[in-house]
């Protein structure tokens, strides 16, 4: 729709994303996206079903090529990386931006090993460095305090947000820059929701945040920048709390005031 | 782009609580009429009127509060419905303060009276700020109706013409007390009831800036008037 690129102003970005196309099959689901996702920030995607935000998660840690029929064209730079032409190995690349989903996927292993399996895979920590390790990922995700007396206990033994919050502090423990969330609370209860939301606002100090929501007043409450998203277009980027208070575009305001239709 | 939202119920709500706003606004307009009149024509039984609808007044300001509360709370308004909301809570305070001015005039009408030499002092002198303050309360009552940003730009340049009649009686005011000391006394309730004219003009202003701030989206208070008007345009 337009090629000038989105950016948030005064913010160094983390990721680059330039001419971005994304097809499924024949359908055009992204359209020229140009976007500048900025460092130790939460952005959040808004937009209705189908408008590209959970697609254009995706791209970003090389989820999509799981399915063959399924290309992106144009360019995504992370740390000066064009990561859709990388010969850089997925697996580090989802280590580096890890994912959390909608639905809480734990492994039917133990609390700790949910934890140890991922970091296994990258370093090899004897066992005390990957007792602290665990530890140091349940306190990020706020989760230590409810699990320390239960770590031998299977994930699946946890309620729906404590088993998200496992799901985000395995991500965290293999030490990641990004962390990708989509609708990480759609499943999840008020409380369970508000615990995660505390935890997105203290994992930007470290990492850089994309969150994708269909709620919009989560969008708000959490994120520092709101994409809005349409058919496949962005069709705004701005400081959260300018697309709240007064966005530039009638399409925007349409959205969030609930006037869409 | 429609302009209704998905939840008629929605709609229906903003649609009262600004039809409230409107409802309290007349009532107010009404005030500010009656008193005038008290005034040019030292009217006790209108006078009396003026304080009284006072009771209703501050009964739809608490009620408007009340509707403007649960929406928020149940609805979250974002952009320009929050900001419509913010703003009618304003204008109701606005709204309020005036119909506390009018009762004022009212009020001093009274005293005026009771001192027994109204005819002889230069309330007449009032005349054109009070049709002027009135005149510009129903104005920015019509602009808030339509959302109409140029109406608003007017009323507040108008708004200097009553500070300046304001100021120009006030120093007719001292020449007259000067030369008949036995007036001062009367002339001091005129004095706080040509105040009252004065800020009855300056809660219109409020009225249009709020307009603004809903349309546009942008705090024009304590700007100068070029700035406002680069955002109006």
């Amino acid at each position: 729709m337009n090629t000038t690129t989105m950016v948030a102003k005064d913010e160094r970005s983390k990721i680059s994303v330039k001419n971005l196309d994304f097809f499924y099959g024949k359908f055009h689901a992204l359209k020229d996206i140009n976007l500048e996702i900025p460092e130790k920030k939460v952005t959040a995607f808004i937009g209705p079903s189908g408008c590209g935000k959970s697609t254009l998660l995706r791209v970003f840690n090389r989820m999509f090529e799981l399915y063959p029929e399924q290309k992106a064209r144009g360019e995504v730079i992370l740390d000066g990386d064009n990561l859709l032409t990388s010969k850089q190995d997925v697996a580090l690349l989802r280590a580096k931006v890890g994912m959390v989903f909608q639905k809480p996927t734990p492994f039917p292993m133990s609390i700790f090993d949910n934890i140890a399996f991922g970091v296994k895979l990258f370093e090899s920590l004897n066992s005390t460095d990957m007792e602290e390790r665990v530890e140091w990922a349940l306190r990020k995700a706020a989760l230590w305090n409810e699990v320390k007396d239960k770590l031998k206990q299977n994930g699946a033994s946890l309620s729906g947000g404590q088993q998200q919050r496992l799901c985000i502090a395995r991500g965290v423990a293999i030490k990641p820059e990004v962390i990708l969330l989509d609708e990480p609370c759609s499943a999840l209860d008020p409380i369970s929701t508000a615990k995660i939301e505390e935890l997105i606002i203290e994992l930007k100090q470290d990492y850089t945040v994309v969150i994708v929501t269909h709620n919009m007043q989560q969008a708000a409450r959490c994120s520092d920048y709101t994409a809005y998203m349409y058919l496949g277009d962005l069709m705004e980027f701005g400081a959260t709390e300018q697309i709240f208070f007064k966005p530039s575009r009638q399409e925007t305001e349409d959205y969030i005031t609930g006037r869409f239709g | 782009m429609s302009d209704k939202h998905l939840s008629t119920q929605f709609d229906s709500e903003l649609s009262s609580v600004s039809s409230r706003v409107m409802e309290l606004g007349g009532l107010v307009e009404s005030q500010i009429r009656q008193a005038v009149y008290a005034l040019s024509e030292f009217n006790v039984e209108v006078a009396r009127q003026v304080m009284a609808t006072e009771v209703n007044v501050n009964k739809l300001e608490v009620e408007i509060d009340r509707e403007i509360s649960s929406i928020i709370g149940r609805r979250q308004p974002t952009a320009r419905d929050l900001r419509l909301l913010i703003a009618i809570s304003k204008a109701t305070a606005d709204l309020e303060r005036v119909g506390d001015e009018a009762a004022k005039i009212a009020r001093m009408v009274l005293s005026i009276i009771s001192s027994g030499t109204p005819r002889s002092l230069p309330s007449h002198e009032l005349r054109v700020a009070s049709d002027l303050a009135s005149g510009l309360l129903r104005k920015a009552l019509d602009a808030f109706a339509r959302l109409d940003t140029n109406a608003a730009l007017l009323i507040l340049k108008e708004d200097d013409l009553i500070d300046r009649e304001f100021d120009g009686f006030v120093r007719k005011l001292i020449t007259y007390m000067m030369e008949d000391p036995r007036m001062i006394s009367p002339s001091l309730d005129l004095l706080f009831l040509a105040k009252a004219i004065e800020r009855i003009g300056d809660h219109a202003k409020n009225i249009a800036e709020l307009i603004i701030y809903i349309v546009k989206g942008a705090d024009v208070r304590h700007a100068p008037m070029e700035q406002v008007e680069s955002v109006v345009k």
